[in-house]
This record gives structure tokens, sequence and C-alpha cells, in this order.
């Protein structure tokens, strides 16, 4: 993974130091609150219903042991012993004290980590393919091209007061695991016309309160034009965005009010005057870079193991989880595995410290010193040996870290909602819990097979809930918590926007509706049909019908 | 219904409440109650005079229900800051659904 230079260094140590400066004059009474606010804000601190909140940048959800011991150091020291892994891949601590951040801040720069823009009208953090580098569908490891961009965004000065924040994902494999639709701007690498590869560039993605499915802006950019591109892409918006209106000031809305067309126009006429004064990428520097992203040096081996074998054959729950949680790695005799944080009864994508140091262990011991964070919130060892996977599965299943449920209807997405959020409108976790509980028989899931379930407390949508095959939003109605459900969202290739199936749902009433609807599609489908597929095969009326009777 | 006013502490963030005192105490039932608006008002400046010495931020008034005298949060929102806690927390129902 990358590891920081001086200039790094110096530079998030520099950070620290203005920040604790900062939080000084706030407690010397030489910053008002207005005038503090943005200055923590960039520094990822939000002050939430019962305490400041800390946001973490992963970058494209990359950890190394020593990261993780050291936020499980943070948690049991400033926090209460846990921390929430966000659809961001980030993390975020709930209970940090403002005359502790500064410390924290410290503590997280002698690991190579910071908060630097994970709040604020920036481009955050980029997110990317929790199993890039590892995985047998790969064309090309996005990773480095995350950190460029990384560098390239970091208190960017062109684009450090955006009208809105922005947001990159990339992906270079054939499936998409970090939902690049649903971004500002989606990037995935593709195998261009004279068999290089390149950038298939989408913009104007998004979720909130108007979402979209983003569009292609460029069917293939060469790689090395990368950050002129963007860079275009980002002045046109920076330029015509709408600062008057918050719920309007995302790229989205511009993309959309100006219509694809007109946008690609404005943005390539952009590039073509820029361009030749722009920096891009010298390849030296893409080569120096991409070295801290080799990958480990993996011996090929048998892609079975006769241990594993045998213990799937008596060992149903081992086998169980060996079908849904372990992925096929590239190189043979390995395997990805999917850490989940999604045990019935826990709060999606929380992990206690303790959590945090067995997982560093378990990285240290089976995974090449590596982990990641994936955006459905849940934790992978991208390098293991098929030989190890019984042991690492005993080690996790003793934590409680082996519930073979992932990409099942039990590996919900999410958000902190009304328990922490200050934005939010509704509870999500409990009725997470209700709907894992109901639900909890691995049997039942099994026959229900792939379902993304996503949830959550606002309209804001950190809980990805116009992607799920099945959403739930929780609204608040005069002061009621009430619950919309919709349905045939998709974050993967063939992304799609949910539709409202109806009016919502008291709290205690969601459990029942997911469970007619989860009926409703299983007496409906087709053979070897996955749930969005029956959808889109027969719509809405007999989902309909179940809920709410005959019209 | 009468008024309370509720903040967050500015060095920690902790969720509190005007005190009879002048004082800012983490539970509701012992907030200082304001039963008309010209207590109310009365209040929120002297919680403004709080926010200037930098003891809290984001102080707002807000009904609350008098069970036996004593006031009680009435939105989901105020039950759960009120309560300090979250569904982390294994009796979380004392916040029902």
């Amino acid at each position: 993974m990358y590891r920081y230079d001086e200039f790094d260094h110096a530079f998030v140590h520099e950070r620290v130091s203005q920040f604790r400066e900062q939080v000084g004059r706030r407690l010397a009474g030489k910053l008002t609150e207005d005038e503090f606010r943005p200055l923590r804000l960039r520094n990822g601190l939000y002050l939430q219903l019962h305490a400041y909140m800390l946001r973490i940048a992963i970058p494209y959800g990359v950890l190394s042991p020593r990261q993780l011991h050291q936020l499980a150091m943070i948690g049991r020291r400033w926090d209460r012993g846990y921390g929430h892994f966000t659809t961001r891949q980030n993390l975020q601590f709930n209970w940090v004290k403002l005359i502790d951040v500064p410390e924290i801040l410290s503590a997280l720069a002698d690991v190579e980590m910071h908060c630097i823009q994970t709040s604020g009208n920036c481009v955050r953090n980029v997110t990317a393919d929790p199993f890039a580098g590892a995985v047998n569908d790969e064309l090309e490891d996005p990773r480095p091209w995350c950190e460029i961009l990384r560098q390239w965004s970091t208190l960017h000065p062109e684009f450090s007061w955006l009208p809105r924040k922005f947001k990159i994902a990339v992906s270079g494999a054939a499936e998409d695991r970090a939902a690049t639709a649903f971004h500002d701007i989606g990037l995935r690498i593709v195998r261009g016309p004279e068999g290089r590869n390149g950038f298939r560039v989408f913009v104007g993605g998004g979720m909130g309160r108007t979402p979209y499915v983003g569009l292609e802006i460029r069917a293939f950019l060469e790689k090395e034009h990368l950050l002129s591109y963007i860079e275009s892409i980002l002045r046109v918006y920076n330029l015509h965005g709408r600062r008057d209106n918050l719920n309007k000031a995302r790229i989205k809305i511009l993309v959309n009010q100006l219509g694809i067309d007109k946008f690609r126009e404005d943005v390539e006429a952009d590039w073509e005057a820029t361009r030749k004064d722009a920096v891009d990428l010298p390849a030296s520097e893409y080569a120096r870079i991409s070295s801290y992203f080799t990958p480990p040096d993996l011996m090929p081996g048998p892609i079975k193991d006769e241990d594993v074998e045998q213990r799937r054959i008596t060992d149903m729950v081992f086998a169980n989880w060996l079908k849904h949680n372990v992925r096929p790695h590239r190189v043979p005799g390995y395997a990805i595995v999917v850490i989940s944080l999604k045990e019935p009864g826990r709060t999606p994508g929380d992990a206690s410290s303790d959590t945090m140091d067995l997982v560093a262990d378990l990285a240290e011991r089976y995974s090449r010193s590596e982990a990641r964070v994936n955006y459905t919130q849940n934790l992978v060892l991208p390098h293991v040996a098929r030989a190890d996977l019984p042991r690492l599965y005993d080690e996790l299943a003793a934590a409680g870290l082996a519930t073979g449920n992932s990409d099942l209807l039990g590996d919900m997405i999410c958000c902190p909602g009304l328990d922490y959020c200050n934005l939010a409108n509704a509870r999500s976790i409990p009725i997470a819990k209700e709907i894992a509980k109901r639900f909890a028989d691995p049997d039942r899931q099994e026959l229900i097979g792939p379902l993304r379930l996503n949830m959550s407390g606002c309209i804001n949508a950190c809980g990805h809930h116009h992607s799920g095959n099945i959403g739930i939003l929780g609204v608040d109605k005069k002061g009621t918590e009430l619950y919309q459900i919709s349905l045939g969202g998709n974050p993967k290739d063939d992304a799609s926007i949910g539709t409202i199936i109806g009016p919502g749902f008291r709290a205690e009433a969601v459990p029942d509706a997911i469970d007619t609807i989860i009926s409703t599609y299983l007496a409906n489908r087709n053979e070897g049909e996955d749930f969005l597929a029956t959808w889109r095969r027969i719509g809405a009326a007999p989902f309909k019908e179940a809920l709410y009777g005959a019209a | 219904m009468p008024n309370v006013v509720t903040a967050n502490r500015l060095i920690d963030g902790i969720v509190v409440y005007l005190a009879p005192d002048g004082g800012w105490v983490e539970e509701l039932a012992r907030a200082k109650l304001a039963d008309t608006e010209e207590e109310t008002r009365a209040l929120e400046s002297e919680a403004a005079k709080a926010v200037a010495e930098r003891r809290v931020v984001a102080i707002y008034p807000m009904e609350v229900a008098l069970h036996d005298g004593v006031p009680v949060a009435l939105s989901v929102r105020e039950r759960i800051r009120a309560s300090h806690r979250t569904t982390l927390t294994k009796d979380w129902y004392d916040v029902p659904l």
C-alpha cells in the first residue's frame, strides 16, 4: 500500500498543529462557533445529537494492521470502544470530545491517516472496489489511480470551495463493487480500441433528495489524461453548479438540467482549451505511485484444499460461509474473505476496538498485512491462502465475525440514523436489527438468494436506500417515524433507482412488510431468478397487492 | 406546554439542559421550566450568555410534557437526546419503537 513520503508526513502533521491551535482559540474565545464550524468540518469533526463525531478517511478503503490497531486504540482511549464503518469506506467515532480531537488527529498522523476532506464542499475521500488488486475479474488495479486522485485533490486550490461535496469512485473489474453509477464521477477501467486500458467516465450520479444514475460522458479516456479531464469536469461544475440552493447544488442537478450532451460539450471545450497547459501526470510519477501497489508475491496453489473440502461436507455453517463470504482470487490457491459486520443483533457496520485489533492480527497472519473496508460496511481480507480458511474461520467465528451472509438479505446497509445523526428524521439501526432478527435463519436467506437491502434514516441517503433491491427510507410524519419502502434499485452494472411502492409503514410493521415482499418474490420467481430479475419481470402490481390489498 | 432550553456542551458535545441555578445539567428532569413565552425568551437569553462564555453550543428551546411535575421529552429525537444513549446499549427499549 501507499506509504507517506516526507512531504505527506510534514503536511498531515502541520494540519494537526493548525487544528490544535484552532481548538485552542475556540476554547479561549478567540473564535466563535460560526467561525470555528467550517474549520472543524474541514477536519471531519461534526457535532451530532449526543456528542462530536469524527470521520476518518480510509483512502479507497485500504488499511494496514498498524492502522487498524491505532484505530482500535483511539476507540478505547478517546471514544467508547467502538466505531462505525460507513458507506464511503470511512470510519466514524461517535463520542469524541472536542478537547481530545487534536490528540486523536496526532495519533492518526502517526499511522499516516487523517480526517482531511471527509466533510465540506470539496473532493471527498475517493472510494474503490474493495477487492482491488486481488480479485479474478479485474482488468487493472484501480488503487494507484485512487492514490493519484487523492494527492491531486488534497487541498486543490481551485476545487476547495465547490458548490457542494464531490464524490469519486473507481473500479477496475468486470463487476462493479464500488457503486460507480451513484457517484459524482464514476470511473471504470476498460479495454480500449487499441488494446490499451483507459477510463469509461460517468458523471452526475448520486442519491439524496434527487437520485440519478450517472451518465456516460466519455466512453474511453486515455489514462494519462485522467487529471486534466477531471479538472475540466470540475471546472464546468464549479462555474455553473448552483450555489443558491443547497438541494440543487450537486453536479447531478447541473448535468441533468443541461443534458449530458451539452454538459459534455462544455467539458470537452474546456478540456481542449486547457489540456495543453494542464499538468497531466508524468509517466515517472505514475510509476512511482503504482510501485506501492505491486501485488504481493503469492505462490499459486491448488484451487481445492482437501481440509477445506472435507469440512465443507461435514460443517454446513462453514460451507455457507465459504459459499457467500469467500471469493475467488486472481492467484489460484488464494481467496478473498469478507468479514461480516452484520451478525444478527449487532449494529450494521459497527466494530469494537477488540474487533479491529483481531482483524488487524488476522490480516497480518493470513492476508499479507492488508485489510479493506467495503462500502456495504464490512471488512475484507484480500489475500488469504485457501489452506488457511478453516483456521481463519474458527478465529472469526469465535468473535462473532463469521456470519455467512455477504450480499444476502442480512448484509444490510444501514446509516446511523436518529440514534446518532443530527440530520436524521427516523431511526434506522433498530429497524435493521428487527429485520435481521426476522430473517436470522441462514437457510431462509439462502433460499431468498442475493438481495441488497439498504436503509437510510433521512432523505440524504447515506444508507443508499435508492440503490437497494429493497430500500427503506425513514421519514418523520407529524412526530412519528414512518418508513417508505422502495423496490427495484440496483447499485451494480445495470444500475437503477428503486420505485416507492406505496404509503409508508410504522416501525413495528416494517419487518412484516419486508416479509410480505419476500414471500411475493418467492411465489412469483422463475427458477434461477434473483429478486431484482423477478421485480423487473413482474413489476410493482403483485407487490402492491400483497402489501396493501387489491386496488 | 412548558419549555426548557437544551444545548450541547462545548468541550465534549454532550446534551445538556439549562438548570434553575444557571448551570447546565445532563438530566432533562432537572431542567428549568418556562411556562410563558416571556419566560422562554428569558431562558434563551440566559443560554445565549452561556454560548458567549463558551460553555455550550447549539442552543434551542423545546416543549416538554410534565409527568408528575417532571419534564419529559416529546419527540423521538428529543427522547433519544435525553436518554444519552443509542441502540448499541442492550436496554435501548427504554426509547421504544
